[in-house]
């Protein structure tokens, strides 16, 4: 369940954690009749969060919604307590949100080092273009080469290189694992791992639970336009009822077809 | 030297000149159009209004120089009240904004008729590109000086392109824009205003070009056609987009103009429009065009 922790209480004393990272209440959204999201109450605090969800429960449309490129019907997101709805893309990103979207969507006209270099501040003291080669050395070898010259999980790295240069307090990703192969999803979980460490709060979309679970602590789970279940990795990894209704999958390795499962 | 060696090789230089001037103009359209996907019909009538504000500022000056500057400033702003207020109200929609913008250019152009009438305008070529050179391959030995001066603007403004486009945060963010608005605006980037810059960019550049097509050749009303179309078949046969592109466009162009009215001027128009056709048939993304 979502925790009552939304009220907008600005620490005074200045303690952090008092103010969650991210808190969205009551977030509605609608393309023309459909009413995508109806209601999301999601606080999103220093520790990373995966949120997961069968295809079309609206988990695209909550990071399109946060990130401003679709517009709320209603309600509220606030980062750090202050508002972004109504804010323009461009206006939420430089407040702090990182966006890595679903399918990667680097440029196809502009090098990898076009990329970065077109993100990243001089003078910025966060992420610079050598810190986050360091941290992606596949990236600087191929730094001459177009976005869509890369293979999928360069375009990942860069995708998520890009956003780090926005030195974002949160990271929103969706579907990161999507089309990997399973060693390179293994160092994406480490690298969103290391992230995590330094200090970057994290979102994460995931269809896959096994990432999802590797991720994070705290997993929400969203089922038709809502936030169905809040709960943590350790409890919903031993609960394959709670899986198989709200997923309709199981992570039980042995039935290697995930089932789906009437609500 | 013989005679018809002689005649080619002014032709041919005649062809270059002019396709330099076509390049100039078509510069600001591989912009607007090429790249930003905005269907501006009314590019020629900008290229127009540059030429007319130029000859004002001409008039009273006698400045060629800041006839230039008057003829791209002017249009630079009208370029930016055309986005505002219309261009940018109507971004993707093909057919409504080259409808608006027919219409733009039909009130463009009988505005200037009313102010400047029918008459032909010329604007004196600056003092350090005027009379001739000598040249010994040419008809008569000498060269029109602003001709050649017209070479050199044009490399000028290619070379300012592409760096701008190249290796400039703005030039990043115009092909990153192009590529995917969105996902550009979740990295922070004020696209609306990026695509504002390029439409007056684009916008200045048919101004500046109308100063420097007037001093080479004229002004007169019904002008604005005859560069909007120079400048779709340049955009069209170089390929959407391409800066280098719009150079080898502008040369078939300016040299298929020049020796088709030398060898077979009934049939000048005519080899235009047959490159064209078959260069689209070939390739319909244009010689140097990414495939859509």
């Amino acid at each position: 369940m979502a925790e009552p922790v939304a009220a907008p209480a600005p620490a005074p004393d200045g303690e952090p954690g008092a103010v969650p990272v991210l808190a969205i209440a009551g977030l509605d959204v609608r393309y023309g009749q459909s009413h995508v999201l109806q209601g999301v109450d999601l606080v999103v605090n220093r520790r990373p969060l995966s949120l997961i969800g069968r295809n079309g429960m609206g988990k695209s449309t909550l990071c399109n919604a946060i990130t401003g490129l679709v517009p709320a019907f209603g309600g509220s997101i606030k980062l750090y307590g202050d508002e972004l709805v109504g804010l323009k893309p461009h206006e939420i990103a430089r407040s702090g949100i990182g966006y890595v979207p679903q399918g990667r969507r680097v440029f196809a006209s502009l090098s990898v080092e076009e990329h970065l270099k077109m993100v990243a501040r001089r003078g910025s003291d966060g992420w610079t273009i050598k810190k986050v080669y360091e941290l992606f050395p596949s990236l600087e070898a191929r730094r001459k080469n177009g976005g869509t010259q890369l293979s999928g999980g360069e375009q990942q790295m860069l995708a998520i290189a890009r956003a780090l240069l926005l030195n974002p307090r949160l990271l929103i990703m969706d579907e990161p694992s999507e089309g990997l192969a399973p060693i390179v999803v293994e160092h994406l979980v480490k690298t969103l791992h290391n992230l995590a460490s330094e200090g970057v709060a994290l979102l994460v979309v995931e269809q896959n639970l096994g990432v999802a679970l590797s991720i994070s602590e705290r997993i929400a789970i969203m089922v038709t336009g809502r936030i169905a279940l809040e709960t943590t990795a350790l409890q919903l990894a031993g609960d394959e009822a709670a899986q198989r209704r709200y997923l309709g999958v199981s992570t039980h390795i042995d039935t290697g077809v995930a089932e789906t499962a009437k609500p | 030297m013989p005679k018809a060696l002689v005649d080619f090789l002014t032709v041919l230089l005649n062809g270059v000149t002019l396709a330099a001037l076509y390049f100039v103009v078509a510069s600001g359209f591989t912009l607007i159009f090429g790249l930003m996907r905005t269907t501006n019909m009314a590019h020629g009538s900008l290229y127009m209004l540059g030429a007319y504000a130029g000859v004002s500022a001409y008039t009273a000056t006698g400045n060629w120089i800041v006839a230039l500057v008057v003829g791209f400033a002017a249009v630079v702003v009208v370029g930016v009240v055309i986005h505002l207020g219309l261009l940018s109200r109507m971004a993707g929609q093909d057919l409504r904004q080259a409808l608006v913008t027919i219409g733009l250019s039909i009130i463009i152009a009988d505005l200037l008729l009313a102010k400047y009438g029918g008459l032909t305008y010329q604007i004196e070529p600056p003092s350090f590109a005027t009379g001739s050179v000598a040249i010994p391959f040419v008809v008569n030995g000498t060269y029109s000086a602003y001709r050649l001066f017209m070479i050199v603007v044009a490399a000028a403004v290619y070379a300012g392109l592409w760096l701008v486009l190249n290796r400039t945060r703005i030039g990043w963010y115009i092909r990153a824009g192009i590529d995917d608005r969105d996902m550009l605006s979740a990295l922070g980037v004020n696209v609306s205003r990026v695509f504002l810059f390029v439409f007056a960019l684009g916008a200045g550049l048919a101004g500046l070009s109308g100063v420097i097509g007037t001093t080479a050749l004229s002004i007169s009303p019904s002008e604005d056609g005859r560069y909007l179309l120079s400048s779709l078949v340049v955009v069209i046969v170089g390929g959407m987009g391409s800066l280098s592109g719009a150079v080898i466009g502008a040369l078939i162009i300016g040299l298929s103009e020049q020796i088709g009215l030398f060898y077979a001027p009934t049939y000048s128009i005519f080899i235009t429009f047959v490159i064209m056709a078959a260069v689209l048939a070939v390739r319909p993304q244009g010689l140097l065009g990414r495939p859509a």
